[in-house]
């Protein structure tokens, strides 16, 4: 199983049954493909709508996903204009939400929107989402491709918001805020906790039930 | 008294275009923008142009037209990672871009189009976008205050009018539209059908047409 696949297939395991959940672009939009039989969720779209699907047949004139992508929409969709929609993620009727991260820090904080004199694409609702949805799941690859740590001390980069993390799903460890501690509750399978502390900066914990993913093949 | 709506061509659009105006528009990655007018501002020759909303598209569409043509003095979005040359221009000194979060940005637009003062958000607070701004704290949650937005012209794209200028939306393509409605001087829509007064139902009229100055039959692309 590729890491993205693995990523995913954890971080599906969060879901619980009738959640209202918003995923960012890329390997978060996997998730649905691995949720676990009996559960079912409704996917906000940012640009406006409750009931995203996959594009199922032609394309729907006014109908795209908030990477601008034609989109499908699952029965029962309702359609609104992008003042209700974030009053609807603000508001705390957003259940999840799962992002990718450039870095995260021990104290919550998450940085996955700009890197300064390189990347400025801008916020999008990034800033709404993780500020206002009830839990935020962090869904990346442990390490930069250099190797580099993106679990740290404290993040360099600048924040989308600050203390609002409530898990991070890697590809090699689950690391959830217990009582505010970053705290390191499952290894992945391979995933030794020797490899694991040496690619992590942050000081962590680790659960004394510390277990391997809940995943198998 | 406010003028009523009334249907105009594009060619009637031009009066209400001038150099170095602001314009709000509806669109999300430019579903949703008014691609006939945004062709009509791009003829007009005007510049030096300040654009208010989410984002300028993904390159040769929506409001980015007026960016690669060099009319764009100033934009205001959440995002513009799908618009190099967005990006390239900011980059360059070219043009001035402030992002905004995207929902504090169509709050900022709903309070320019309702009366208000400003809106008290937590989004931002703790990052690079609370900088320069007053914070207050109610009840142990602290927020930033987010002033009002308003344009010289707001320029929509909405599925179908009724001769008083109620609009109905398609679909995902409502997103900005409606706050962009209420927060300017001049609000016209581009509409792929006009029908008689009454032959809209009124239960799901979503802008009410005395927000709207004038309609344009879109032409067929």
């Amino acid at each position: 199983m590729d890491a993205k696949t693995l990523i995913a297939r954890r971080a599906a395991l969060e879901l619980q049954d009738g959640d209202v959940v918003n995923l960012g672009i890329g390997l978060p939009t996997l998730i649905p493909n691995f949720l676990p039989p009996g559960i079912t969720i409704t996917l906000q779209s940012e640009n406006g709508f409750l009931g995203l699907a996959p594009l199922a047949g032609e394309p729907l004139p006014g109908l795209v996903n908030a990477g601008g992508k034609p989109c499908g929409m699952a029965p029962g969709t309702a359609f609104f204009d992008s003042a209700t929609s974030f009053a609807i993620i603000r508001g705390g009727h957003v259940d999840a939400t799962v992002l990718g991260g450039l870095q995260v820090d021990q104290h919550g904080n998450l940085a996955n929107w700009m890197v300064p004199g390189k990347m400025v694409p801008g916020m999008g609702g990034a800033m709404d989402l993780v500020t206002g949805a009830r839990k935020v799941i962090i869904a990346m690859e442990h390490a930069t491709k250099d190797g580099g740590a993106k679990i740290l001390k404290r993040c360099t980069l600048p924040l989308t918001a600050a203390g609002r993390v409530t898990c991070i799903v890697t590809e090699l460890a689950f690391f959830r805020f217990l009582d505010g501690v970053l705290t390191l509750t499952e290894t992945a399978p391979g995933a030794t906790l020797e490899r694991i502390r040496a690619v992590t900066e942050a000081d962590y914990a680790v659960a004394a039930d510390c277990h391997p993913f809940p995943v198998t093949d | 008294m406010s003028t009523p709506c009334r249907q105009i061509t594009y060619a009637e659009l031009r009066p209400h275009l001038r150099d170095g105006m602001s314009i709000l528009f509806g669109g999300f990655m430019a579903v949703g923008t008014p691609e006939g007018i945004v062709g009509a501002i791009l003829d007009s020759g005007v510049k030096d142009l300040t654009l208010i909303g989410n984002d300028t598209g993904t390159g040769g569409n929506g409001v980015g037209r007026l960016v690669e043509a060099g009319r764009v003095k100033k934009v205001i979005a959440s995002h513009i990672g799908l618009h190099p040359e967005t990006g390239r221009r900011m980059i360059a000194g070219e043009m001035e871009v402030e992002l905004v979060p995207q929902g504090t940005l169509i709050e900022r637009i709903r309070c320019g189009g309702a009366g208000l003062g400003g809106v008290l958000t937590p989004t931002g607070v703790g990052t690079v976008v609370e900088e320069g701004k007053d914070k207050l704290t109610y009840d142990g949650v602290t927020y930033l205050v987010e002033r009002p937005l308003r344009a010289d012209l707001a320029i929509l794209k909405a599925h179908k009018a009724d001769a008083k200028g109620n609009l109905v939306y398609l679909r995902a393509s409502r997103n900005f539209n409606p706050q962009a409605a209420m927060a300017a001087d001049y609000v016209v829509a581009e509409v792929d059908e006009i029908v008689p007064a009454g032959d809209l139902d009124p239960e799901l009229i979503v802008t009410p047409g005395v927000l709207v100055d004038g309609i344009i039959l879109a032409q067929e692309a």
